[in-house]
């Protein structure tokens, strides 16, 4: 799937580049002096404290919110409409829509781009397969367990075909069960179909398994204070992960950034 | 498990259940006497009561008819002046009702799409609930005469209104967060609107669609009152000084069915067109 809506050339080198991003909400100063960059398919996990601005960037990454001052640049598209044109925001509520069928919620970016419902229906309907989802079709989001819903949001969000990824806490809220399967489920998926990920979370151990490369924000006002590469042995399973030298000295690196 | 959950919406009864469908086909024959059978219970009690009052206190038939009395005028009254005054009646409130859902329908897409129209029309609106409806009525009848236009008219003046509130309420109150999603997915105003708002807005939009169709006999009966000459209003007072107080019952009768038949067949509609709702009340 290419990001079609795209208008833009794609500019591969840069992927996203924030640059001196001020946000202020009336006299709240949410972010300052922001500046983070990320190359193409590079997932990138966020975290810090409650009320640091995380979600504030990725809404300003989104093409959602533009900043007060300062630059942003998605694959080279710079106004708001184009960055929305790049990017798929994902937030911790599934936010599928209760009328629709499993179905329809999944084909609904295709259905918006001016596909019939019968034409979105025959592509997404293979994908199902690969989501683990296959059977469920024709459900009601009601009928799915939260990890479901979960991948739903998520096939719904890689069938927009965008190459950015903007997830906010995605697995928020899940059982920590179901949590370490959808995770372990969202990295083979993007091992599989690479994407440029944001992941801002406040779980530590996530944003380490699941990144390249892990930012730490400061309290409000919201600052980049640190940046930590991640690199571990390829391992099969969360449960192997968490328990390698390497894992826990990035854990370690990041928590200490956190609390610093 | 649909059992647990159908067992904690019926213990949960809420001012906002009663005007809200029941009628649940999983139901099992058990499961509906326990819903409707106390209220059926209790209108036999009161019929009974009020059929021995009027045999047994003498209290004279022009004052309060017993309702075996009440029921034998409909029959007897039914073919010469009762079944054509319903259809009379019927027909304005159906089409009063329709012209009222298409108004108030796109009155609120109107003041919900343009946010200076809503701030210039939304108060006067409002302002306008203030004018009693009864005084309306003469004013029609002078200006259309005593033929169906003004009864249609009022009734789609008393019916209008909690639509459009509701469906302005509803299409306001929809997550924002939905609208967000929809911006990063391709979604333009027209197919949010269409794919999003609407529908999320259908639920509160029923309950004001519903309490219209509680009220859209009441407006019939004012518009015939005003002037008519033939209908359930007209029946009632023509009967009144002529002390046929059960033929006025039995039209008052006629007139409740007539809005009970309008009530389930919005509910049926509900069930139709929202069937999520209940399946998100339950959760």
């Amino acid at each position: 799937m290419t990001s079609e809506g795209a208008t833009a050339p794609v500019d591969d080198v840069t992927g996203i580049s924030v640059s001196h991003v001020n946000r202020s909400f009336g006299s709240v100063v949410a972010l300052h002096d922001v500046d983070l960059h990320v190359s193409r398919h590079q997932r990138v996990g966020i975290v810090g404290p409650s009320g640091c601005g995380k979600s504030t960037l990725l809404a300003l990454v989104s093409g959602l919110d533009d900043p007060n001052s300062g630059d942003i640049s998605v694959l080279g598209a710079r106004t708001a409409k184009e960055r929305l044109d790049r990017c798929a925001w994902m937030p911790q509520r599934d936010l599928l829509l209760p009328w629709r069928t499993v179905l329809a919620n999944a084909s609904l970016p295709l259905e918006n781009k001016g596909l019939s419902k019968s034409a979105a229906y025959e592509i997404v309907t293979p994908l199902f397969e690969r989501f683990g989802l296959a059977g469920f079709e024709n459900r009601h989001p009601y009928e799915l367990s939260g990890g479901m819903r979960q991948r739903v949001s998520f096939l719904r969000t890689l069938v927009a075909g965008k190459d950015v990824l903007l997830l906010d806490e995605p697995f928020g809220a899940l059982d920590s069960i179901t949590r370490a399967d959808v995770q372990q489920w969202l990295k083979s998926a993007l091992d599989e179909e690479p994407r440029t990920v944001l992941l801002v979370t406040h779980d530590v151990e996530e944003a380490v398994l699941l990144s390249d490369e892990v930012v730490v924000m400061s309290p409000r006002p919201g600052r980049i204070v640190a940046r930590i590469p991640i690199s571990l042995n390829h391992v099969e399973s969360r449960r192997e992960a968490v328990t390698q030298p390497d894992f826990i000295a990035a854990r370690g690196l990041v928590l200490d950034a956190l609390e610093a | 498990m649909s059992e647990l959950e159908g067992g904690l919406e019926s213990g949960a009864v809420s001012v906002g259940h009663m005007l809200e469908p029941h009628d649940d086909p999983s139901m099992t024959f058990g499961q509906r006497v326990k819903q409707f059978g106390p209220s059926a219970a209790v209108l036999v009690g009161l019929l009974l009561l009020w059929e021995f009052a009027a045999l047994f206190l003498s209290i004279p038939a022009y004052i309060l008819p017993a309702p075996s009395a009440i029921i034998a005028t409909l029959i007897k009254k039914w073919s010469s002046t009762l079944q054509s005054a319903t259809w009379v009646t019927l027909t304005e409130v159906l089409i009063g009702f329709v012209l009222a859902l298409i108004a108030g329908i796109g009155i609120a897409v109107i003041l919900h799409a343009w946010a200076h129209v809503r701030r210039a029309v939304y108060p006067l609106l409002i302002g306008s609930q203030t004018i009693p409806i009864i005084v309306i009525g003469p004013i029609l009848a002078i200006i259309f005469g005593y033929n169906i236009v003004p009864k249609v008219i009022l009734v789609a003046l008393i019916c209008f209104f909690p639509i459009v509130v509701t469906t302005i309420d509803g299409l306001a109150s929809v997550d924002p967060q939905l609208k967000r999603m929809m911006k990063t997915l391709y979604g333009t105003p027209w197919s949010t609107f269409k794919r999003v708002e609407f529908p999320a807005a259908l639920p509160s939009m029923f309950s004001g669609i519903r309490v219209a169709a509680t009220y859209a006999a009441i407006g019939a009966v004012f518009g015939e009152y005003a002037g008519s000459s033939n209908g359930l209003g007209y029946v009632m007072i023509q009967a009144t000084p002529q002390m046929q107080t059960s033929l006025v019952f039995a039209a008052i009768l006629l007139l409740s069915l007539i809005s009970v038949l309008l009530f389930m067949l919005v509910s049926v509609a509900e069930r139709i067109l929202v069937p999520w709702a209940r399946e998100g009340r339950m959760q």
